[in-house]
Parts: structure tokens; C-alpha cells; sequence
């Protein structure tokens, strides 16, 4: 699987991809590609978050959720521990990176630096249910970028955000597109 | 072919300029670090994480190679490529090293960091070299600088009443998962001829005989022949850790079992720092510190040290505070953990797996010093008193023997932020 992913993916840019949608060995588009791995990823927090964090801290109230998980003896919050694994990901290999980011970030880390991620961040708060997915060229080399909404769903996303004092914005809402899920994947 | 020839003998020739403090006891061993001669920076990178990796990981490193990977960083790489150590820590450049190896001007933050003021108003003006040097930020290492940290050991007093150093707990914490261990006495054991009557006399009373470990433990071979001299890999068998430590550090890298090439055991003559005439040919080995017979750990504490170091801070130490409080626990006039030696703060007992056990590595919080403010001083002393002594040059010379006299304002600037 992984094999078969490297060589279309190194070999065809979308282009030729979509073109030769007819031809069984074309494999799968960037975008089947980051599709998929945006659901693994997103069901994963989901998970963490409700049957490890939601269920531990607030059902039975045995164990806190901190920022400061060592210090603490607690759990990591869900997004850091999203962001552990896009670093653990990225210690194994160059063929995919992700990070979960936001035009307000609590951790200047998760702002958006290249024009592709300012540009998509700002599309998916404007277009609310929809993904962003753009080429860009970064230290000579061409990606495939795709941008996923990380929505409020809960008053907590929104309530921990706004209080946290390192928070650029203090308003969010439920409902809110806080910010985004960007997967990058290099082409050609 | 050729390449072979010239490899395999004396190096010291091809020595392209002296190594730095860090490594200079090693540089005879060139193939640690460059594994493959035709080799380019990311096999050096593979030595660096061998040997770091795993301080690296302990110090919940802020700057890790992974946080750099991503493409999205490929114009900040293009600038300062952070990921990989030589960037920042070149070898064999002594003319232009600074502390901790590093070969970059000292603003090396600016490269990414030079619009910090837009965030943090506090930091409006501040030189780019005060960073890491103030005693604010660190590179690596921030585990007892982050700033909810600050805010939390805000306010605490210079000195606690509580004031302990932490005990050792090894042995009984040993005897708590071995509960079937007998203690020996010289009646239980054959006696050699070889041994001299104060070496049974000394082990009768040492830990050995508490845990039941005897003379032939350590004088066998395996194949049942006695062994006048036991080498000092051995002690390693039951002492996994210490050894692992050991190795890790100035006293015992020369001895580490990730050098390509076996070394002679570290001596004060092939050091850098200022030693005892009469010590320059001692020999660094588990058994220079703690005999091992007698292992008396209260003598390694700060006895054995100061047999060989004899630099200002080294000689400064008896006089002051803290070697008085030693001198006082070591005649009973004071509760054991009260005093401070030597080890206390560069052979700390820490948490090491679920065990706490005495740090063997002394480099593990040397530099930057803020690393011991966690496990070292603020067992006593409040982190705001903690982290002005340690940013007092003056005071770590003559081994703190006043009240610091710099202040470092991180913890009024984090209150501040709070408000
Ligand atoms: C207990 C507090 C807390 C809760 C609850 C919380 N977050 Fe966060 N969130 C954080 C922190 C802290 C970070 C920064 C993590 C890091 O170091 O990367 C963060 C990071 C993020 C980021 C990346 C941008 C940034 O702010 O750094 C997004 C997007 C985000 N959270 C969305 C959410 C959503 C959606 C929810 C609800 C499902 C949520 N958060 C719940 C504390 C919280
Ligand atoms: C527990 C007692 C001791 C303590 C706390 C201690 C402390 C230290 C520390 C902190 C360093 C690292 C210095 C640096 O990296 O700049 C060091 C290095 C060293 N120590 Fe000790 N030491 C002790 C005992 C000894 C003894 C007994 C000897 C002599 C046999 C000795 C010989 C050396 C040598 C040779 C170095 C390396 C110097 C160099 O590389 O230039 N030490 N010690
Ligand atoms: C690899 C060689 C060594 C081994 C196997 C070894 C082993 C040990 C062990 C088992 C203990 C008791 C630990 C505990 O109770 O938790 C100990 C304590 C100690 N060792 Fe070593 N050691 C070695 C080298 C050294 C050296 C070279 C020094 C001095 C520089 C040293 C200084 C000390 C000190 C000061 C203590 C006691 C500290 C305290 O009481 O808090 N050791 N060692
Ligand atoms: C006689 C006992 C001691 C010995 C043998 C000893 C040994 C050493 C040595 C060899 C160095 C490195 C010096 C250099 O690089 O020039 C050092 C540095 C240092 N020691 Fe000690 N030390 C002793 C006591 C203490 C005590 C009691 C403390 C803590 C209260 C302490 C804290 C420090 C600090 C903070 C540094 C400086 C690290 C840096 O900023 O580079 N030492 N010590």
C-alpha cells in the first residue's frame, strides 16, 4: 500500500492523475489520498477526546487535562496530542506532514506561515462546511495541499480558547470554524 | 585501500582543529562521530542523536528536529537549517565556540523569532543575544522556564523550612523487591588468602553484604577462576543505570560502550579544568570515588571530589553555606538531607524509571544551569531566589556564598502578563 502510494504520488502530478482516470494502475488521487487520512485523523481525536479525555475528566473524574500534562500528571489535551503524533509522523517519513492550525492560534507554532495556508484558513471560515485543496511551490519542490475545518463542536472548544490567556480572539462560538486541519503531500 | 592504512593508525595528525570541551576526551576516537569517511552531515546528525538523543527526549525539547520537517518551515530552514545539530554546534572551530559548543552568534533567536515584540510588548528593545544568556530561555532545555511555570513558584521564599535534599532510596527499594535477600557476614564466607583482614572488615559493613553480595560475586570469572583485580565493566552487571550515566558523563565517556575504539579510563592530567598536583594520574573508575570495599558514599560526596578538583568554585565550596551544613550533617548536628555536597547538586538523587537513584551522569544539569533548578535547588529554595544565584557569575565562583546579587525579571514579567 504504501509502496504503490509512493510511486504514483512521485511519479503523476493531479493532473495526470484525473486524465487517466480510465487506467487501473493510476492508484489514487492526492486528494483520495488526504481525504483518507484526514478521517483517520479526525476519528482519532474524536475518540481520544470523548472516550479517553471527555470520559476520564468529566464522567468519572479520576484524572485532569492539561496543557501542562507532565507537570501535572494528567492527560494531554486533544490537540497536543495531535500534534505529537504529526511530529512522531514526521520523525518516519517526508511522503505526508499535518498540523492542526488557526488564524488564532493559542500556540504561535499553529499559525499559518506559507500564502496557501493563510489563504485556505481563510477560505474555510468563509465557506463554512467546505475544504480547501491547492498546489504550492516551498523550497523548490511542488505540494499538494489540502485544509480541513476544525470546528466548535462543543462550548468547551470555544471557553477554553477564549480564556486561555495566550488566545488571540475571545469570541469564539460553537458552530465556529476555529481553525484547520492542513495535510500537505509532495508531488513529482 | 589507502583509506584503511591511514585510518587505522595515530589520528592525532589528521586533527583538523582542537575539539571542544564537550568532546575533546574522545577526539582520538574519530569514527564515532564520522561513522563513514565519505560520509556528509546526516551520518554526523546519527552519532549526535546516539549519544543526545535521549537527553534531548528527557528535556522535553522545544526545538526537536521534528517541529522543523514540515515544508510548510522550508524558508526559515533556508535561513538556519535546525535540523541538524552541526548548524548550530560545528566542531573542531575553537576560535569561534561559546558555551555549550555553540559556533553561532549568540542572537541566533532573531533568525526566527525577531517580530517577538509585536506579541510581547515586554520584550520591546531586548538584544537578541539576552535570550539565552539571561537566564529567561533556553534552546533545548525550558522545563523549569515556561512561563505557567514561573507564574506558579512566583512568591516562594528565598529558603523553605522544609529545606531536604532527597535521600537515597535504592537499597531499600531493593530490599522491598528481593524480600527473600539474606545479609552475609565474614562468618557465612570462605575466606582468600589474597585479601588483607580491613577488606573483610569493610565490606562487613558496606551495602554488598546487606544485599547478600560476597567476594566471589565480583572476584569469579565465570569459569570459576579468581580475578585479583575485577575490571570495572563488571560493576555494570548489576549497575545498569549508574554505568549508563557514568558513561554519559566527563568522568566516564572514555569508557562508553558507544565509542567505536576502547580508551584508558579519564585522568585530571588529560583534563582541562584545574586539578590536584597529586591527583593527575588517578584514574576515573566506580571505585575512585567509592572504594569497592568500604563504598562509602558520604566520602564521594564531596571528599573524593575534592581529591582531584581544585578550580575556585571547587576549593570555594568547604567555606561556604552549603559546606557547612555538609560538614554539620556529616558530625550528626544537623538531619540527614540537610546538608549540601558536592553530589547534592551535580550527582542529584533523581527519578530515574520509577526509581529514585543517584545521577552518575555530573554533565546531566551542568549547562545551561537552569537545569538545576528542578531537581537540585528548589528542593531548598524558592525558583525566583534559584534563578538569580544560578544567573550570578560570581556567586557560582565562589559557590554561593551570598545572597545573588543579580535579579532576572522572567517571573515579574510573567506576573505582569497575568494581570
Ligand atoms: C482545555 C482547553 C482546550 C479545549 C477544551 C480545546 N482546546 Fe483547542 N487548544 C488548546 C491548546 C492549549 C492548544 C495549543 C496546543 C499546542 O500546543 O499545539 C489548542 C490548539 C487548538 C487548535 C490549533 C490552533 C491553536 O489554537 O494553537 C485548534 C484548531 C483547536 N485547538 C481547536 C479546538 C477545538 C475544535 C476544540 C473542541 C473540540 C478544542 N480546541 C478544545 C486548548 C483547548
Ligand atoms: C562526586 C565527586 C565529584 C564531583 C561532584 C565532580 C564534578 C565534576 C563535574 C561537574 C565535571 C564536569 C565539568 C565540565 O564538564 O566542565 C567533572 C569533570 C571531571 N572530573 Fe570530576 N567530580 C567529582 C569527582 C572527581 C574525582 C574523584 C576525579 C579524579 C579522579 C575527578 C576528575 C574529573 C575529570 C578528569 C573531569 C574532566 C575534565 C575535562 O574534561 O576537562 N572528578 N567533575
Ligand atoms: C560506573 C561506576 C559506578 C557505579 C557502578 C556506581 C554505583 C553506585 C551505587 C549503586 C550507588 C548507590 C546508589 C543509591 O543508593 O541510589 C552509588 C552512590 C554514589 N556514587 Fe557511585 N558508582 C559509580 C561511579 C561513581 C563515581 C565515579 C563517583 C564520583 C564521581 C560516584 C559517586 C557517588 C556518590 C556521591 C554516591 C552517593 C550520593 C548520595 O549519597 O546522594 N560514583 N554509586
Ligand atoms: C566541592 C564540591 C563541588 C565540586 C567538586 C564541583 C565541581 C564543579 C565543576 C568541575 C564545575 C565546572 C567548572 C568549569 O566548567 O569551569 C562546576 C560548575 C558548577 N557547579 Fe559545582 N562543584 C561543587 C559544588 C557545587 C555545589 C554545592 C553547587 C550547588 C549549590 C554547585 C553548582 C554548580 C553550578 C551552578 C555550576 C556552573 C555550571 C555553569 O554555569 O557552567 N557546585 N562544579
Amino acid at each position: 500500500m504504501k509502496n504503490t502510494l509512493k510511486m504514483t504520488l512521485a511519479a503523476s502530478s493531479i493532473a495526470i492523475l484525473t486524465a487517466c482516470g480510465g487506467d487501473k494502475e493510476a492508484g489514487i488521487s492526492p486528494q483520495q489520498f488526504t481525504d483518507a487520512l484526514h478521517l483517520v485523523m479526525d476519528s482519532d481525536r474524536a475518540v481520544y477526546t470523548k472516550k479517553v479525555v471527555g470520559r476520564l475528566t468529566k464522567e468519572e473524574k479520576v484524572i485532569k487535562a492539561s496543557e501542562h500534562f507532565m507537570d501535572d500528571k494528567a492527560l494531554p489535551l486533544p490537540a497536543q496530542m495531535f500534534r505529537f503524533g504529526a511530529e512522531t509522523v514526521a520523525e518516519k517519513t517526508d511522503e505526508f506532514t499535518y498540523s492542526l492550525q488557526s488564524l488564532w492560534p493559542i500556540n504561535s507554532q499553529n499559525a499559518p506561515v506559507t500564502a496557501v495556508e493563510k489563504e485556505g484558513l481563510q477560505f474555510i471560515v468563509d465557506n463554512p462546511g467546505k475544504n480547501f485543496y491547492k498546489e504550492e511551490t516551498l523550497g523548490g519542490k511542488n505540494y499538494f495541499t489540502a485544509i480541513y475545518p476544525d470546528v466548535a463542536v462543543a462550548p468547551v472548544c470555544a471557553s477554553c480558547h477564549n480564556d486561555h490567556k495566550d488566545s488571540p480572539k475571545t469570541d469564539f462560538k460553537v458552530g465556529d470554524v476555529m481553525g484547520g486541519v492542513v495535510i500537505r503531500v509532495p508531488l513529482g | 585501500m589507502l583509506f584503511e592504512l591511514v585510518w587505522s593508525q595515530d589520528k592525532s595528525s589528521f586533527l583538523i582543529g582542537e575539539a571542544t570541551h564537550g568532546h575533546h576526551q574522545i577526539e582520538l576516537a574519530c569514527a564515532t562521530c564520522h561513522t563513514s569517511p565519505f560520509g556528509g552531515g546526516e551520518v554526523i546528525q546519527d552519532a549526535c542523536v546516539g549519544c543526545h538523543g535521549q537527553e534531548l527526549a528527557s528535556a522535553e525539547d522545544s526545538h526537536p528536529k521534528a517541529k522543523f520537517t514540515d515544508p510548510r518551515n522550508a524558508d526559515r530552514l533556508a535561513v538556519l537549517d535546525a535540523t541538524e545539530c552541526v548548524t548550530c554546534h560545528l566542531e573542531h572551530q575553537n576560535e569561534q565556540t561559546r558555551a555549550m559548543g555553540v559556533t553561532l552568534a549568540d542572537d541566533f533567536c532573531w533568525h526566527c523569532h525577531q517580530d517577538v515584540a509585536a506579541e510581547r510588548p515586554s520584550h520591546e528593545g531586548m538584544e537578541f543575544d539576552t535570550c539565552a544568556s539571561a537566564g529567561c530561555h533556553n534552546y533545548h532545555d525550558n522545563k523549569a522556564l515556561y512561563e505557567n511555570f514561573l507564574v506558579k513558584h512566583a512568591n516562594e521564599a528565598d529558603v523553605f523550612m522544609s529545606a531536604k535534599r532527597p535521600l537515597r532510596e535504592a537499597v531499600t527499594q531493593y530490599l522491598a523487591n528481593n524480600p527473600n535477600t539474606k545479609a552475609l557476614t565474614v562468618a557465612d564466607i570462605e575466606l582468600v588468602e589474597q585479601a588483607p583482614g580491613e577488606v573483610y572488615q569493610h565490606w562487613q559493613a558496606s551495602t554488598h553484604a546487606t544485599v547478600g553480595i560476597a567476594c566471589n560475586d565480583c572476584h569469579q570469572s565465570a569459569d570459576g577462576i579468581w580475578q585479583q583485580q575485577p575490571k570495572i565493566q563488571l560493576c555494570q552487571n548489576c549497575h545498569q543505570q549508574e554505568w549508563e550515566n557514568f558513561t554519559q558523563s566527563h568522568h566516564g565517556m572514555r569508557l562508553s560502550d558507544k565509542l567505536t575504539q576502547t580508551l584508558s579510563p579519564m585522568t585530571p592530567a588529560q583534563g582541562r579544568l584545574a586539578f590536584q598536583p597529586s591527583s593527575l594520574a588517578a584514574e576515573m573508575t566506580c571505585s575512585t570515588c567509592h572504594g569497592p570495599h568500604e563504598l562509602n558514599v558520604e566520602k564521594a560526596a564531596s571528599e573524593s571530589c575534592l581529591s582531584c578538583h581544585a578550580d575556585e568554585h571547587s576549593l570555594a565550596f568547604e567555606q561556604s553555606p552549603h559546606g557547612q551544613l555538609w560538614q554539620q550533617e556529616l558530625a550528626g548536628e544537623i538531619n540527614k538531607g540537610e546538608g549540601v555536597s558536592c553530589a547534592t547538586c551535580h550527582m542529584p538523587v533523581v527519578e530515574q524509571g520509577k526509581q529514585h537513584q543517584v545521577m552518575h551522569n555530573v554533565n546531566h544539569n551542568l549547562r545551561p544551569n537552569e537545569k538545576m533548578l528542578r531537581t537540585v535547588c528548589m528542593n531548598c529554595h524558592g525558583l525566583a531566589f534559584s534563578i538569580d544565584a544560578l544567573a550570578d557569575k560570581d556567586l557560582i565562583k565562589n559557590n554561593f556564598l551570598h545572597a545573588p546579587s543579580v535579579h532576572i525579571e522572567s517571573i515579574d514579567m510573567a506576573l505582569e502578563r497575568l494581570k
